[in-house]
């Protein structure tokens, strides 16, 4: 409820338009009401009096009540429309915008899904629940009351069997709409499975076919939809006897309505228009009261959606920037004793780190898989925090300096390069809106990017999941451009190269000499030859930088260096530092194959 | 008053159903109409899933034939289903006419002092109209739903086991998305037409024929001046349906729009933010929720003239029926209780008009959504099954291509003419630039294509006699996609072969190496690989997927280009692994990093769709050709020193 009663800030800019739409609705509601009695009018006043003159005002007022209740309904409709929409979106304006805030922990913690499905379906909840259910829990019970107390008014014994009527509605509606909500989203999880089944059967197509199963992921995703059938058909017993029973109760109420009401007018208690008004009245109440449960459940789950919203609103971004600046940066990069532990995790992936890259100096990070070089290139643009020492630029620690100012200065080129549905230009440019046509050009070329060219649509060719579909090393190309299109004083390159082949990656390095003799650069690699392009290599091990030097240096002094980057498997076993002793006795086996 | 206020069709169901991705892949190719939107979007291909939703109620034949074959065993049930509901809605609307026969003739009596028995009479046959149309509408709801379930899952099994059949030159072309939203969202709109549309459209229908047709029977007269609107009220519904399905279409592109760039921007966050993305995404986002805003606005805003519309005609009726009701009744030629019944059924005449509207977008997508599943299930798979599969009894693995050429179906010649033979249990390496055919090669022998020209032979048996199951006994294939499916590590090697027992995936993991690092982690084999296998590194998918392969125990084992992605003591592990799962075996392995070539017993080298150098790769390295070169080149990408640049 409180989640809920927060999201009425959004609601302030339409007070007025609010203010009307209450009017319009109680005044239509009264009017719906009124209607009927005009019908009583006519049967106990011109019919029984035969007066066939006092019939023409009567149907005139009936005609124009008929109109302003469908004018304050327009009115409502229209009104309430803009109102709830505009309320829907700009709280998932703010939604986007606050989670765009957030850091990567919050991001790997979280599915896009998830938080898809509170920027849509929980939004559309609440503003169903705004915009229909709460106005109509208040007109409703309101028309329950007074066309209660007018039947009671008429004839009170039946209107108490009216509004007795309605205990049992509601009563079972509500316990109905809680179990079917339980069996919905019990629909809803099989469905998401199934989709997973799919998902993967699709994109799984190729080893699908090369092992020939298609028959076992068949019989998968048979036994999923069987699921999903068994439990849609418990969906379908229970609103089958559920609606069934909303519609027999009004009508065994009408039929006992009847009976005492002739019963009534036979005794000369009541009269005969009365009792046509207050069947027709009593018609009227059938929707509101079996609405009133299927409400109550819609607030309910407004206010679950509105709580799942808030939760995500809530979370306070953990990296916000400094206020400094740099006028000039030179690029002069620091790690000084960083630690980064991931929250929750009992031991630190990096611990005391120091490592120093001079202005225009490039560091090659060469480690083995899972020691942490990615993270540690991710605590430069402050994608991470560290979690004790600090890493500077120009002596500023980076967490005083501002996000757009230090997110500036640094570049990654990452390993899975993200590429959006948009054109080739707006990737490229995400770094660089204002860039120029020929500087774009010139990263293209770095990166032997210039492939984009052949796209049928060149650089406004949609590329990613909805546009044309490049290989990983076109992706990774386009990746590099695009770091080395933001002009920074920081290039990271993160294993960017590992998708290229020999000789498209001779070239990018060839290309790379020249960006990174005036750029500060860290250089994640696996194989020597991209080593090959920093001036100094340092070596991460045991969550920590074990060495630093000169390639040629570490291969001749530092074992475990050697056995990371020299290939084959020609190399005595005694050399390789112990980073594979559990493999000795494969080795052996082949040994003996041999 | 009635159900029409619940009405909320603009977007509300919309992006519930949408909210998977992948779902709204199909919607998304055709937006981009406004200019701004086209900027940054770039131009694609158009969708060619998307059909003109206009023609989507005057279904294809092939559409037809699907539903005809969907429903004919639901014959005599839906004959069943029409009587059900027929009852029903008599019995429904025999009831405002029993409170009419009780007000006219229960009363009188009662008011001559001739006792109730009259009344009794009609409050009973009200009673069994209640009971009736009740214990009819259950049996109805309850069989038509079931039918409905029963007609999904066939759909759902046939859908799915047709694209598991289609060859992978149609996946080539058809996107995974593509086949999750046939599987997801297009059935899902079948489904809900199934649920709600079909019992909705059925019951308007015949509410609003039986009204009236009690009204003309209760009254010529009053009937006619309570009918007279009809026709302005079909033109205002006609009018309605146009613009609600033009809004709902937009609706339902802008909403796709948002849900992909929502989708993109989080998963690609680290990227958005390491670029300082986000102003901008910002103002894209918030130009999309805009659009999405407006067109539910759009629709929003047709309601509101629509539903108050209808409602407007039925209060003039209303008053008209008061008036002229009134006046023959105060003449005496109709009765009160005729008058009641009127105003009564006056009621629930003008309710499903407003309904039907609404189960028109319903009806469209589900259109919509049969003729892209037809379309799919008419697809007929490139490589066929044999219609007498020859037996292969103990596949040795020999390899002979005669004469083969392929070229892929925009006439791009691959292979030209090749003639190559494998002996069984030989270990051959392809070697070649990218786009000289390797790939190709690799997957005529697994039979992802067939050739155009000429045949592929295992053991002497062409490769289009041999049923699905003894040519993947006998052929595997290790892509470099490596894909894990959810569940254990022990299960994804079990894919390899699904009846193996546990000690034999132990078995074979260890034989591959993989056993170590798979026993280190927290649940052993029972670790779950995560989405993708996104908790195991690139390397021990690899492992894994050896695994697999190996423990499939194939005569013939093809390797594409398995190692790109790994660090060296990971191609290294690979290497070793490699040698035990390709002895005693025919292998083909492609890789462009040359490491792998030196295993194997003979060399390949393509180039434009031919083989350039063959032989074993001691004697094409001292032949110094193409292979010696390569060999050079990559010598020195491995070794320590720079290259001589230029």
């Amino acid at each position: 409820m409180r989640s809920l009663w927060r999201m009425k800030t959004y609601l302030r800019p339409y007070s007025t338009r609010l203010a009307v739409i209450w009017a319009a609705s109680f005044l239509g509601t009264g009017i719906g009401i009124v209607i009927p009695l005009v019908g009583r009018e006519v049967v106990d006043g011109p019919v029984a009096r035969g007066d066939t003159a006092g019939l023409l005002p009567l149907a005139l007022l009936a005609l124009a009540l008929g109109a302003v209740e469908a004018l304050l309904v327009l009115v409502r409709r229209r009104l309430l429309a803009d109102a709830v929409i505009g309320l829907e979106t700009r709280i998932r304006d703010d939604l986007y915008r606050h989670l765009q805030r957030l850091p990567m922990a919050f991001h790997n913690a979280w599915q896009s899904g998830q938080l898809l499905s509170r920027a849509t379906t929980d939004l559309s909840t609440i503003r169903r629940f705004l915009g229909f259910g709460m106005l109509f829990l208040v007109l409703i019970t309101v028309q329950i009351l007074t066309v209660t107390v007018l039947l009671l008014q008429m004839h009170w014994p039946l209107g108490l069997l009216v509004a007795a009527s309605a205990v049992p509605v509601v009563v079972t509606s509500l316990r109905f709409e809680r179990r079917y909500i339980d069996v919905s989203r019990r629909v809803q999880d099989q469905q998401g499975d199934l989709a997973t089944v799919v998902e993967e059967s699709a994109a799984g197509i190729r080893t699908i076919k090369a092992f020939g199963r298609g028959r076992h992921v068949y019989d998968a995703f048979d036994a999923g939809a069987r699921e999903v059938y068994r439990t849609a058909m418990e969906k379908v017993r229970l609103s089958a006897r559920f609606f069934t029973f909303l519609e027999v109760i009004p009508n065994v109420t009408l039929a006992a309505v009847l009976l005492l009401g002739a019963l009534a007018v036979g005794s000369g208690t009541l009269s005969l228009g009365t009792l046509v008004a207050f069947t027709t009245l009593m018609l009227q109440l059938v929707w509101p009261i079996s609405a009133l449960g299927f409400i109550l459940a819609m607030a309910q789950e407004a206010m679950t959606a509105a709580d799942r919203v808030m939760e995500v609103m809530d979370v306070e971004p953990t990296i916000v920037g400094g206020a400094r600046t740099v006028g000039r940066p030179s690029g002069h990069l620091r790690f000084e004793g960083a630690e980064f532990r991931f929250p929750g995790a009992a031991e630190p992936v990096l611990r005391d780190v120091w490592l120093e890259v001079r202005p225009g100096e490039t560091v090659a990070v060469v480690g083995a898989t899972g020691s942490g070089k990615t993270t540690l290139t991710a605590l430069v643009p402050r994608l991470h925090d560290v979690t004790a020492g600090r890493v500077t630029i120009d002596g500023h620690d980076v967490r005083d300096l501002s996000l757009p100012a230090l997110r500036s200065m640094v570049a990654t080129a990452f390993e899975e390069p993200t590429l959006f549905s948009m054109s080739v230009r707006e990737n490229l440019t995400l770094g660089r809106p204002d860039a120029a046509e020929e500087e774009i050009e010139a990263a293209l070329r770095v990166a032997q990017a210039e492939f984009v060219h052949r796209l049928p649509w060149g650089l406004e060719t949609r590329i990613g999941e909805q546009g044309m579909s490049l290989s990983g090393g076109q992706r990774q190309r386009l990746a590099l451009a695009r770091a080395v299109l933001s002009r920074p004083r920081v290039l990271v390159l993160d294993d960017t190269l590992s998708a290229l082949d020999v000789e498209t990656e001779a070239l990018v390095e060839e290309a790379l000499r020249h960006v990174l003799r005036d750029t500060t650069g860290i250089v994640v690699a696996h194989r020597a030859s991209t080593v090959l392009i920093a001036d100094r290599v340092a070596l991460l091990s045991g969550g920590t930088i074990a060495h630093v030097g000169r390639h040629q240096e570490l291969m001749a002094s530092v074992p475990e260096y050697r056995a990371l980057l020299s290939a084959g498997l020609e190399e005595d076993p005694d050399d390789r530092g112990g980073l594979d002793d559990d493999f000795d006795d494969d080795v052996d086996a082949e040994g003996a194959l041999r | 008053m009635s159900g029409q206020d619940t009405a909320d069709p603009a977007g509300t169901a919309d992006p519930a159903r949408a909210t998977d991705p992948a779902r709204a892949t199909s919607t998304a190719g055709t937006a981009g109409t406004a200019g701004m939107v086209r900027d940054w979007r770039g131009v694609a291909a158009e969708d060619r899933d998307e059909i003109p939703e206009q023609v989507s109620l005057l279904l294809r034949d092939r559409s037809r034939r699907l539903l005809g074959d969907l429903l004919r065993p639901y014959r005599r049930r839906i004959a069943v289903l029409v009587a059900l509901i027929v009852v029903s809605n008599v019995a429904a609307l025999a009831i405002p006419y029993l409170v009419k026969v009780g007000i006219d003739a229960g009363i009188p009596p009662m008011a001559a002092g001739e006792g109730p028995a009259a009344l009794v009479t009609v409050v009973a046959a009200l009673l069994t109209a209640a009971v009736v149309q009740a214990a009819t509408r259950r049996a109805f709801l309850g069989m038509s739903g079931r039918i409905g379930q029963r007609i999904i899952l066939e759909l759902r099994r046939r859908v799915f086991r047709h694209f598991q059949r289609l060859s992978l030159s149609f996946h080539d072309d058809y996107t995974s998305g593509r086949v999750v939203s046939r599987l997801t969202s297009d059935i899902d709109a079948i489904s809900e037409m199934l649920q709600s549309g079909f019992d909705g459209l059925v019951t308007a229908v015949l509410t609003l024929v039986g009204t009236a047709a009690v009204l003309l029977f209760l009254d010529v007269r009053l009937g006619l001046v309570a009918l007279l609107p009809l026709p302005v009220l079909l033109l205002f519904t006609r009018w309605f349906r146009r613009q609600s399905s033009l809004a709902y279409r937009r609706t339902r592109e802008t909403v796709a729009l948002v849900i992909v760039h929502f989708v993109e921007s989080m998963t690609g966050i680290r990227a958005v933010q390491a670029f300082r993305g986000e102003p901008r995404n910002q103002e894209i986002f918030s130009r999309l929720n805009a659009d999405y805003r407006d067109a539910n606005v759009r629709s929003m805003h047709l309601i509101a003239v629509f539903m108050p519309g209808v409602k407007l005609i039925g209060n003039v009726t209303t008053a008209a029926v008061l008036f002229y009701g009134g006046l023959l009744a105060s003449g005496g030629s109709v009765t009160v209780g005729v008058l009641a019944a009127f105003l009564l059924y006056l009621r629930q005449f003008y309710e499903p008009m407003q309904e039907i509207s609404q189960f028109y977008n319903t009806f469209q997508s589900a259109g919509a959504a049969l003729e892209k599943l037809s379309g799919v299930l008419e697809e007929r798979p490139a490589v066929a099954e044999p219609r007498e599969p020859v037996p292969l009894e103990r596949p040795a693995g020999a390899i002979r291509f005669e004469g083969v050429e392929f070229s892929y179906r925009d006439g791009t010649p691959v292979l030209s003419r090749m003639d190559l033979e494998i002996p069984a249990g030989q270990v051959v390496a392809l070697v070649g630039a990218t786009g000289a055919g390797k790939t190709t090669l690799a997957k005529l022998v697994a039979r992802f294509y067939d050739p155009v020209a000429g045949r592929v032979l295992l053991d002497g048996v062409d490769l289009r006699d041999l049923g699905e199951d003894a040519l993947r006994a006998a052929v595997v294939v290790v892509t470099q996609e490596n894909f894990l499916f959810s569940g254990t590590v022990a299960d994804n090697v079990r894919f390899g072969r699904p009846d193996a027992a546990m000690d034999e995936v132990v078995e074979a993991a260890r034989s591959v190496g993989a056993h170590d690092f798979i026993a280190a982690l927290p649940q052993g084999y029972d670790t779950p690989v995560g989405k993708q296998g996104g908790r195991l590194s690139a390397g021990q998918r690899q492992l894994v997927a050896f695994a697999r392969a190996f423990l499939a125990d194939p005569a013939v084992l093809v390797l594409d280009e398995a190692t790109s992605s790994l660090d060296v003591p990971g191609e290294r592990l690979v290497q070793r692994a490699m040698r035990t799962i390709l002895s005693g075996r025919t292998a083909l392995v492609i890789a462009h990093r040359l490491s792998t070539v030196e295993t194997a017993d003979r060399v390949l080298v393509m180039d434009g769709g031919t083989i350039v150098e063959d032989g074993p790769p001691e004697a094409l390295i001292a032949r110094a050709g193409r292979f010696a070169g390569l060999h050079r080149a990559w010598l020195d990408s491995i070794s320590d020193l720079p290259r001589p640049s230029g």
